[in-house]
């Protein structure tokens, strides 16, 4: 293995094979790299078969791309995990009850805890979700929590996805494969299954079920279409929970219903699993151009008589600036402290937080706050000077705009390389179900690794892919 | 279910039959070519003909003759009937109804397209013609399979045999339209050596010669083959047989329902009138217009399916 500074999940930081490896690494030392590579190329049939592409816009000719999947799981210890789904589970409740907050009283601004200027000026907070009490009292019911490690014990949250997390198809298609290629991997080691997911998320919204139900909730997928390039997951999903995925255009408003148009008539629906955004849920409430959803739900809603999950305005829990607050947050309505950590962040809008800031430009990342995609962030230790002198200037300009964050040291887990086994860094997107019953986390979920040697990028679009991701039962 | 889904169904199935039927008529063109004498370019014009689509390819102006016509026929993405054109349609269609079919079917479909796609990517050449046409066929007998095999018997499946047997009666029909002037029995001397390759080739078009020779032997003549092809119900590609399946699928999607669909009105017309009689009640009626009007029939039915199954709206 290459040496590396930073801590490798597999062999730590001094070359010591860690204990939720030792079943794997015994595997490993018995296999042959030639059929390894083989399976490696299975692998990718397999995929390709399933047809768990993604689409790229704008491309006639290779439309459907994979993302690349690495053979090799990356293992997490049951106590590990306990620590951690703790934590998360804490996170999500108080997400949701500040968000119900927001909407409500806004106790925690009136207890001066969150500036009122941090919701009223905020993008994401919607006007139409005030005083809406969704049904079962849930707003964000599917969850994904961004994390990175950084030591044994050292997990950070980077992003909390609370309107519409996507990937959790690629969670469930990784143990699929993984399962079908290395049947004897299974038996060696007590790994904790996922494939419930689809039956814990139907349980999940039948639970959040409005008022209006008669019998069994209908459940189904709103998915913008087969050109959007998640399609693959609204189907996948809407196929294990056996719902229907319907489009804007199956849907109608009937009888102060959501209904959709079925071979025998309209069907009012109960629960709706939306993949469609806010903007674009509701034509006469929202972006009038839309044709992906359906004019009139939000009233429907706001009568309530459907459950959309996740509730519109969710987005206001998942802002940059409103991150920095996570411990306050957290603590405000759980009343207790936050089990897991987020990366320190400096408020520029604050003087100290703003000269610290100025003062070491260069080891740190600045984030715009309401930016996305990578837009308009400076990182400092790969910047030039140039650079650092222009951010400077924009810092010093609108501090409000900013906030920063130390570099961290990201974890390595093995992918197998050319060379045999080789580190590259991870991230980890938990996938959490929230109803009225309690919180669900999925026991894993998906790990994201930046193929490139060296790269802290894991987004698919630039070389990143994806491993499948063991909890051990112990 | 969905009105949408449905939709989507009915035709990825009927998209899956036209690329196997598709298959067949280039299977039976080349080896007629291949046993024929003289022109062997002269009996495509009719091949494009039975698969409905001569008149697209003359509107593209470029000659007719046997490299251009397999050409059109297996790979024009300018024809939407070409095997290439049919499998990416059924799939586009299975992409839209994944959640209705098992992952089986989803498989197998996305293999066919995938193999299809490979195999068709170039030109094809005449070697590896019979090679490639089996294994396309293969790819969609799984679909077949798949279906048979692991889909619930219920509305799903009855959309997919509607969709399935609709287009394979359509098929027949239109077969039998652009040849029908072969099975006259005033049409020449019986029993000459143009005529066994003639009606060879109707047979073949619908993989029926084995069949028939196994119910009829050798030296039958026309008025048997008509009634093999129209009203044999033992057949699977007759249309007796064909309209059956329509039936009872609209039956089984009634089930329950009050007022009788439309479509299903029809469709027991059609079987009433047109298939529950001798083969010279047919004859005399004039076999032309039979057909004819069964073609039309076989319209009306589709159409009246999208209205009472709420397709689009």
């Amino acid at each position: 293995m290459d040496k590396t500074a930073v801590f490798d999940e597999m062999w730590g930081q001094d070359e010591r094979l860690r204990d939720p490896y030792v079943g794997f690494q015994e595997w490993f030392q018995g296999e042959d790299v030639a059929r390894l590579r083989a399976k490696q190329r299975e692998a990718d049939t397999l995929f390709r078969l399933t047809g768990i592409t993604f689409n790229v816009y704008g491309r006639a000719e290779a439309e459907e791309r994979l993302i690349p999947f690495d053979i090799i799981p990356r293992i997490i210890s049951g106590p590990e995990w306990a620590r951690l789904s703790r934590g998360i589970e804490q996170r999500v409740r108080a997400i949701n009850a500040f968000i119900h907050d927001i909407y409500h009283k806004q106790e925690i601004v009136k207890a001066g805890r969150i500036p009122q200027e941090m919701i009223s000026r905020n993008d994401a907070f919607l006007p139409q979700m005030i005083g809406v009490a969704p049904p079962g009292g849930i707003y964000t019911h599917i969850v994904g929590i961004d994390l990175v490690r950084t030591g044994p014990g050292e997990f950070y949250v980077l992003e909390d996805n609370a309107r519409t997390p996507s990937g959790v198809s690629y969670m469930l298609e990784n143990r699929e494969t993984m399962l079908q290629m290395f049947p004897e991997l299974f038996s060696r080691n007590r790994v904790q299954p996922v494939q419930t997911y689809p039956t814990d998320l139907r349980q999940s919204l039948a639970a959040c079920a409005p008022a209006c139900t008669e019998g069994k909730p209908v459940v189904a997928v709103l998915t913008p279409g087969i050109y959007n390039s998640a399609y693959f997951e609204h189907a996948f999903l809407a196929d294990q929970m056996g719902v229907e995925l319907v489009e804007g255009h199956d849907l109608r408003v009937v009888d102060g219903r959501v209904a959709m148009r079925t071979t025998r008539g309209y069907t009012p629906i109960d629960v709706l699993y939306r993949r469609v955004d806010d903007d674009f849920l509701d034509p006469l409430n929202f972006n009038p151009d839309s044709q992906l959803g359906v004019p009139g739900i939000m009233d429907v809603y706001r009568a309530g008589n459907i459950t959309i999950a996740n509730a519109p305005g969710t987005g206001i829990a998942d802002d940059k600036a409103i991150y920095s607050y996570m411990p306050e947050i957290v603590e405000f309505y759980t009343g207790e402290r936050p089990l897991l950590r987020n990366v320190p962040t400096f408020r520029c809008s604050e003087a100290d937080d703003l000269a610290y800031v100025l003062d070491n430009l260069a080891d740190l990342v600045v984030k715009e706050v309401h930016g996305s995609g990578g837009y308009g962030m400076l990182i400092g230790p790969t910047a030039s000077k140039k650079e650092l002198a222009a951010f400077r200037a924009k810092l010093k300009a609108r501090p409000g705009n900013y906030i920063a964050q130390p570099t961290l040291s990201l974890s390595t887990v093995p992918i197998f390389s050319r060379q045999g086994l080789a580190p590259r860094h991870v991230d980890l997107r938990p996938f959490v179900l929230a109803s009225p019953k309690g919180i669900r986390v999925t026991p894993g979920g998906l790990t994201r690794v930046a193929l490139k040697k060296g790269s802290l990028v894991v987004n698919s679009s630039q070389g990143g892919g994806t491993k499948d991701t063991w909890v051990l039962e112990d | 279910m969905l009105g949408k889904t449905a939709n989507g169904l009915f035709w990825m199935y009927r998209y899956l039959e036209r690329a196997e039927n598709t298959a067949r008529l280039i299977e039976t063109g080349q080896r007629i070519a291949l046993t024929r004498l003289n022109d062997r370019d002269e009996e495509w014009g009719p091949v494009l003909q039975s698969a409905g689509t001569l008149t697209a390819f003359r509107a593209q102006d470029e000659d007719l003759n046997q490299e251009t016509a397999i050409n059109w026929m297996l790979r024009a993405r300018g024809n939407p009937s070409s095997v290439l054109s049919c499998i990416e349609a059924a799939r586009q269609n299975a992409r839209l109804v994944r959640a209705a079919v098992t992952g089986e079917v989803w498989e197998a479909v996305n293999a066919a397209y995938m193999d299809a796609r490979d195999l068709l990517a170039r030109r094809v050449r005449e070697r590896d013609l019979p090679q490639v046409l089996r294994a396309i066929r293969q790819s969609t007998s799984l679909v077949r399979g798949m279906t048979h095999g692991t889909m619930l018997r219920n509305e799903i499946y009855d959309f997919a045999r509607l969709g399935t047997f609709l287009e394979r009666a359509d098929n027949t029909a239109r077969i039998l339209d652009v040849k029908y002037y072969v099975l006259l029995p005033s049409a020449g001397s019986v029993g000459t050596s143009i005529d066994n390759v003639q009606w060879e080739t109707i047979l073949r078009s619908l993989s029926a010669h084995g069949g028939f020779r196994m119910e009829y032997g050798a030296g039958a003549g026309p008025l048997e083959i008509t009634q093999f092809l129209i009203l044999d119900k033992r057949m699977p590609r007759s249309l007796a047989f064909c309209v059956d399946k329509l039936c009872d699928n609209l039956r089984y999607l009634h089930k329950g329902d009050r007022t009788l669909m439309p479509s299903l009105k029809q469709v027991n017309h059609l079987q009433a009138m047109y298939l529950s009689h001798d083969v010279n009640a047919i004859f005399d009626f004039g076999l032309h217009e039979f057909i004819g009007q069964i073609l039309d029939h076989l319209g009306q039915v589709a159409r009246q399916i999208e209205i009472d199954y709420r397709f689009y709206e």
